[in-house]
């Protein structure tokens, strides 16, 4: 007994140094593989608060940009308005709806929440965003992020009451799926880790028809994105020796290294889908 | 002004400035900034090798609460901190001259080619450990080797212009303890 010890106190700083080490990637295993960590839920809250601060300032800086970006938006919203259209008359006529209660709202599947972009990083390998709204302003887990001109950020994988960490595309562990507008094959989203805004696609076979330019769109599989959001442009098409697949890399359509503002998207179906699936994970089991 | 209270406000510092300047500089996806890990290497030359491991944590940590991806900083810090003292040993010119100035600096460590073979070596020591772990998850050697090289000269290079700007005053203090 004595002789342990003597040996934690001879090499006490050996220990010491091991088990800081090990705790650090106890740390980055267990993170990457849950995406949670109690660690995080306070810090979140703590971190957000100082981002907040400095975004505020960042966020002057960015006006002019978020203000074209938004009048881009607002422009296609305008040329979608029913005044824009006009049938001839024989073919409509005119019918006022009398009824004051909005009774298409019990239908409603999305829901989309503006928010403000507190932190954003692009050059590591696993990226993160960090919303300005949390649990206490309706952001959950597993919410869809998009920009303001449709194109897809991420997902929301961790919530505080004030701020909501989304795992952005540019993640190791991202794997949205992904289809062609033009074929409609669908495939999955992968990220290298090496130039941001660039991401690949894999598991489109090669009978589909893909060339350069083409817009790929998310699949509406997820609960958390609906379909038809913009993913990117195809840059580049290539062969893969291996597999029957093609291996394609696109230009994301959201601009990470300017997202200033963002709109998280609810499902309202998502609980609902989400018991059945598991329903029948128990029947299979 | 109090030596805690000066270790306090740098950590801050370094962190700030880590967190709301260099983060926000993008300059190739090759190349990263890194300079918080300074705080490290400017640590009294007296402090106690534990000490300097569980600081290097909570600096670590700190950095990685805004990272949101906590362990891989706070890994390679706690590395450097435990290296440290040995390189220390090895380039101090004489014996007992340690306890000459409180921190390394060019003027404490004797020249300017010690001091620079001490934090060159501590900066590739912790890209390397820092960009190894990353890259662990996507397995491209040739990727890890390149960063970590192109890292560590951009950051040294962030360190001589800080020690050039930020002339730290040491007291010479008598060697006859």
């Amino acid at each position: 007994m004595r002789n342990i010890f003597l040996f934690i106190r001879r090499y006490f700083n050996v220990i010491l140094f091991l088990v800081l080490q090990g705790f650090s990637i106890y740390l980055i295993v267990y993170y990457s593989r849950y995406h949670k960590a109690i660690f995080s839920k306070t810090a979140n809250q703590f971190t957000g608060k100082i981002n907040e601060q400095y975004s505020n300032v960042a966020y002057y800086f960015q006006l002019k940009k978020t203000n074209d970006s938004l009048v881009a938006a607002n422009e296609k919203l305008y040329n979608k308005l029913k005044a824009d259209f006009e049938l001839p008359d024989t073919s409509s006529h005119l019918a006022i709806d009398t009824i004051k209660v909005d009774s298409i709202e019990q239908f409603r599947k999305y829901r989309y929440y503006p928010s403000k972009v507190v932190y954003n990083s692009i050059v590591a390998q696993n990226n993160f965003i960090v919303l300005g709204r949390g649990a206490s302003q309706n952001v959950k887990e597993g919410m869809g992020i998009i920009d303001p001109n449709r194109g897809v950020v991420g997902v929301v994988t961790e919530v505080s009451p004030d701020f909501a960490v989304v795992m952005s595309l540019l993640h190791k562990d991202s794997h949205l799926s992904g289809k062609l507008l033009k074929g409609g094959e669908t495939g999955t989203l992968n990220w290298d880790g090496k130039t941001p805004n660039i991401i690949s696609l894999s598991g489109i076979p090669k009978s589909a028809k893909v060339s350069k330019g083409d817009t790929i769109i998310s699949s509406g599989f997820s609960t958390s994105i609906p379909k038809g959001m913009l993913i990117g442009i195809v840059q580049e098409v290539k062969g893969d020796k291996s597999t029957n697949n093609f291996l394609i890399k696109f230009k994301t359509a959201a601009n990470f290294y300017n997202l200033e503002f963002v709109y998280a998207i609810e499902n309202n179906q998502a609980e609902n889908i989400k018991t059945i699936l598991e329903k029948v994970k128990q029947k299979t089991q | 002004m109090s030596t805690l209270l000066k270790y306090i406000f740098r950590f801050a510092m370094f962190i700030g400035v880590q967190v709301f300047v260099l983060d926000k500089v993008h300059v190739h996806q090759m190349v990263t900034p890194y300079i918080y890990f300074l705080f490290i290497l400017w640590l009294p030359f007296n402090m106690g090798r534990t000490q300097q491991m569980l600081i290097a944590f909570a600096l670590g940590i700190t950095l990685d609460s805004f990272r949101h991806h906590p362990g891989f900083h706070t890994a390679a810090c706690v590395m450097i901190a435990y290296i440290r003292p040995y390189l220390i040993n090895l380039l101090i010119p004489q014996e007992g001259a340690d306890s000459n100035y409180d921190e390394p600096s060019f003027k404490s460590m004797g020249g300017i080619a010690p001091y620079l073979i001490f934090t060159g070596v501590l900066t590739f020591i912790h890209h390397s450990w820092l960009f190894l772990l990353e890259a662990w998850q996507f397995g491209n050697i040739w990727y890890f080797l390149v960063k970590t090289l192109l890292s560590s000269v951009l950051s040294l290079l962030l360190i001589i212009i800080t020690e050039l700007m930020f002339a730290r005053k040491q007291k010479f203090r008598t060697n006859t303890v």
